[in-house]
């Protein structure tokens, strides 16, 4: 229809519950809101089933047990808080690993078919940071099972699924969520939504770094729609670089080598042949926890002990052809197919690779609700779970566990609430002007020129290691990357465009761009997925507060800090002593 | 049997069924520039338009479709995800012949010739090299789901032995190459009669999961039509996971449907109310 006020056209569905993303969290908050007997639209911005879920490898950490039966929720939640240096929301740490064992054993009843221990049980292997063999996981690609799991359950529940539609704008009717505005990919036409609640599981921001094992959706949507709505960004400082990305061939740079690589055994080593985690953490060597890891192997580069290529050697072939076929499956052939590289043979070149967003909207810990009543946050577009770093197997975890809450939170709202879904037709009108204005600039520049000079910005200057000076730098840039973005110009029509996909998530990008760059300005310490090159330590002031950034009225962005909920006694008292040390896999 | 098609496959076969993998292994000299031969347009009207790439060492087909957009083309639509393989959504025909675009090595290619990118045959054209695969979405909704004898999963006793050939059909990324190199939807055009060998994979991973309790053989036989699947293992040959898609998933269903309905005792027994599905 075409509105005679805006002149706009756009189509319009309406549901309980609006999902945006759909990836293991979005999926498990679609399939539990649909069980509660609400109606829910789920929409992906790519086809059903391709979200990044699918490209976890490792492993789901759950204290199940069944390898090591020491095992339990409480090592599960020390782990995690000394994993993310205490600087997690430890309500969601605690739920988190209370409630991952279910999650699992649901996934199991669903379909999910998890690799076997001797007797019959899932198996698990250890990973960095955890104190027992935890990760439930099947070969390499436990992402792959578990989405698909959720999609064969999700499509016998009762959603309606928007494939290929993108949402660009969340709507409001006074303070509360009401719905969002978005176009189809493939006509370019406008969608509408009306919906009581929204659910955000929109991944990470990872395509605003050059080096990054992220795919082209991880452009911060759910990030910066928040933020624009009034929701607060927590711990945006707080980057996630993999140890382990392939850093040669180039057509392979930033490719993911899985922790499993580790957790089946892997060793690392400099130029000089040393397994340089001795010096770092000899205790738990190549299965620390993966800031230490990054950082270690960056020093080693710096310090002119790196391989060929700027990176170090991951080196697996001592455990042998067969038992690197069985565990490793994925990784082998990829990396035979991609790179030439036969790791029952010898190493990898491998370096730190931009992999995941500890920081993103914060929530409440139980019902993940955000700042804005009706709209909720679950995965990895939330922030408080992970501290300042997570642990692997900890995302695929939190996927379940609060995308299942955020569904029973929309739930809860909707009951207590049962918010109006009114529109304003003007704002509608404005959003749609937003993201087409690019087609009337012929001036601008090309959407891929000024997101490849953003990558290689982000990553020289708000990378691994920061200063003070760069990061200055960076905000400054930031400001001529914006007034470069206004006035972007696309071209062709607006069906099945990318380059004006691009264009219109630049904005998103730079909004987090903008949040990561001043939070981490303003964190003068290292911890975690932060690390100041000033400030290479740990600061007692700075372990009391988690970072916020919020949108001013005049548009402007406020970073501030906000105090650490106050952790109970008996939480404290669990987290005491030393992270232990896995048994190596069975 | 010999896959027969599709045509214009000049370069080596990429892995089959068998476990060897061979990477590519030619250098491709420094300066090395690459002409492309790319589908652009729609259902209705389309043209071949061409693209010069630079070849860098180690660049698959999809870098190359990257490059291009950022630089010549910026509306040239093309879907991708993870560029790892993992996701399956990069699927395109590569010289003919469907692949993945982020796992076709350009040195794998013969650069002497303009390199075609077209889209899927199968499925109709949206815009360039994307395609409505919105079919395979709707058959998989019509698969009755998992249904396990109960739910008390800490009681489940599941041995790798009997899950390891469920797990190979559960590697499916459901590109839909095997959809696209199948004669019977290809050719034939048969979508209202067969669903094709990714979801006979399916069929298989729930058929022969040792807990599932629904009996398919009906809906294996008459529904999903595996009858019309004539055994050229042109699916297996694409499938980007190496699924031994003939040999382990259609063939055993073929026998199980044969047992059950055409073999003498098996329909006797069936006439008796005897017949149980195999697991």
């Amino acid at each position: 229809m075409t509105n005679p006020t805006s002149n706009v056209a756009y189509e319009t569905h309406e549901h309980d519950v609006l999902v945006i993303g759909a990836g293991g969290a979005g999926l498990r908050a679609a399939i539990e809101a649909s069980a509660l007997g609400l109606k829910v639209g789920l929409v992906c911005k790519s086809l059903l089933g391709k979200a990044h879920t699918v490209m976890a490898e490792g492993g789901c950490a759950a204290s199940m047990g069944y390898v090591d039966s020491a095992d339990g929720w409480k090592t599960h939640f020390k782990d995690t808080m000394h994993g993310g240096k205490f600087l997690n929301n430890f309500r969601m740490a605690q739920l988190h690993a209370q409630e991952a064992p279910e999650r699992i054993r649901e996934l199991e009843r669903w379909g999910a078919v998890f690799d076997r221990t001797p007797d019959g049980k899932i198996s698990q292997r250890p990973f960095g940071g955890h104190t027992y063999r935890r990760l439930c996981h099947v070969g390499d690609h436990t992402g792959l099972e578990i989405i698909r799991t959720l999609q064969d359950k999700g499509v016998h529940s009762g959603l309606d699924v928007y494939m290929e539609a993108t949402i660009t704008d969340l709507l409001k009717d006074g303070d509360r969520v009401s719905g969002a505005f978005g176009y189809w990919r493939e006509s370019g036409r406008f969608v509408v939504f009306k919906a009581k609640a929204v659910i955000l599981a929109t991944g990470g921001i990872g395509r605003a770094y050059k080096i990054t094992s992220n795919s082209w959706e991880y452009s911060g949507d759910g990030d910066a729609m928040a933020y624009r709505a009034g929701a607060e960004l927590m711990d945006m400082e707080f980057i996630q670089f993999h140890p382990t990305g392939m850093v040669w061939p180039n057509g392979v740079r930033g490719l993911l080598v899985t922790e499993a690589v580790r957790g089946e055994g892997g060793r690392l080593y400099n130029a000089l042949g040393e397994r340089f985690m001795e010096k770092v953490d000899p205790k738990r060597m190549e299965l620390s926890t993966r800031d230490i890891v990054s950082k270690a192997i960056n020093k080693e580069v710096k310090e002119g002990r790196g391989s060929p290529h700027g990176g170090v050697f991951l080196d697996i072939s001592h455990r042998g052809a067969e038992y690197i076929l069985k565990k490793l499956p994925g990784m082998y052939r990829q990396l035979l197919e991609f790179a030439d590289v036969d790791i029952t043979k010898g190493p990898m070149e491998i370096g730190p690779t931009t992999h995941y967003t500890m920081g993103g909207v914060r929530v409440e810990a139980e019902s993940t609700m955000t700042k804005v009543p009706g709209l909720f946050a679950a995965g990895e577009v939330a922030a408080g779970m992970h501290g300042a770093n997570r642990l692997g197997g900890n995302s695929l975890s939190d996927l379940l566990v609060f995308g299942r809450r955020a569904g029973l939170g929309a739930y809860e709202y909707i009951k207590a609430n049962n918010p109006s879904t009114n529109l304003s037709e003007e704002v509608i009108a404005a959003a749609a002007k937003r993201v087409t204005k690019c087609f009337d600039s012929d001036s601008g520049e090309n959407p891929y020129t000024i997101h490849k000079e953003l990558q290689d910005m982000m990553q020289a200057k708000v990378g691994i290691v920061r200063t003070e000076a760069e990061l200055h730098e960076a905000i400054e840039a930031l400001k001529g990357f914006r007034a470069r973005v206004a006035n972007v110009s696309v071209t062709g029509s607006r069906q099945f465009n990318p380059g004006w996909h691009l264009a219109i998530e630049l904005e998103n990008m730079l909004t987090c761009a903008e949040a990561v760059a001043r939070c981490a300005l303003q964190r003068t310490e290292s911890r975690g997925g932060h690390t100041r090159e000033d400030h290479p330590e740990y600061h007692p002031h700075w372990s009391t507060v988690n970072s916020v950034a919020s949108q001013d009225q005049d548009g402007s962005m406020n970073v501030g800090e906000i105090p650490l909920l106050p952790m109970p006694e008996e939480l404290k008292a669990l987290c005491e002593g030393e992270v232990g040390i896995p048994k190596p896999a069975a | 049997m010999a896959c027969s098609h599709p045509t214009n496959a000049p370069h080596p076969k990429a892995n089959s069924a068998s476990t060897t993998i061979k990477g590519g292994t030619k250098a491709v000299a420094e300066g090395t520039v690459a002409t492309f031969s790319v589908y652009r347009g729609t259902a209705e009207s389309g043209e071949m338009k061409t693209y010069q790439v630079p070849v860098a060492e180690g660049m698959v087909v999809l870098d190359a479709v990257h490059h291009m957009q950022a630089n010549d083309a910026p509306d040239l639509a093309a879907r991708w995800n993870c560029k790892a393989a993992k996701c399956g959504s990069c699927s395109a025909e590569i010289n003919g012949k469907p692949s993945l675009m982020c796992k076709t090595r350009m040195d794998a290619l013969p650069l002497d010739e303009p390199i075609t990118i077209t889209p899927m045959k199968a499925f109709p054209v949206l815009k360039d090299l994307v395609t409505d695969v919105s079919w395979n979405y709707r058959v998989n909704e019509r698969i009755t789901p998992f249904t396990p004898k109960s739910d008390d999963t800490d009681n489940w006793t599941l041995y790798q032995e009997d899950v390891e050939r469920v797990q190979e059909f559960r590697k499916c990324i459901e590109c839909f190459l095997c959809q696209d190199v199948c004669h019977v939807i290809r050719n034939h055009d048969k979508k209202n009669d067969f669903y094709g060998p990714r979801f006979m994979v399916r069929l298989a991973s729930l058929d022969m999961h040792p807990l599932d309790t629904v009996d398919r053989l009906q809906a294996i036989k008459e529904e999903a039509g595996v009858g019309f699947c004539n055994i050229t293992k042109c699916c297996t040959e694409v499938c980007p996971e190496h699924i031994h898609i003939t040999d382990n998933a259609i063939i055993p269903l073929k026998e199980r449907v044969a047992d059950r309905y055409f073999d003498p005792i098996g329909k006797l027994k069936g006439a008796l109310g005897l017949n149980k599905s195999r697991k």
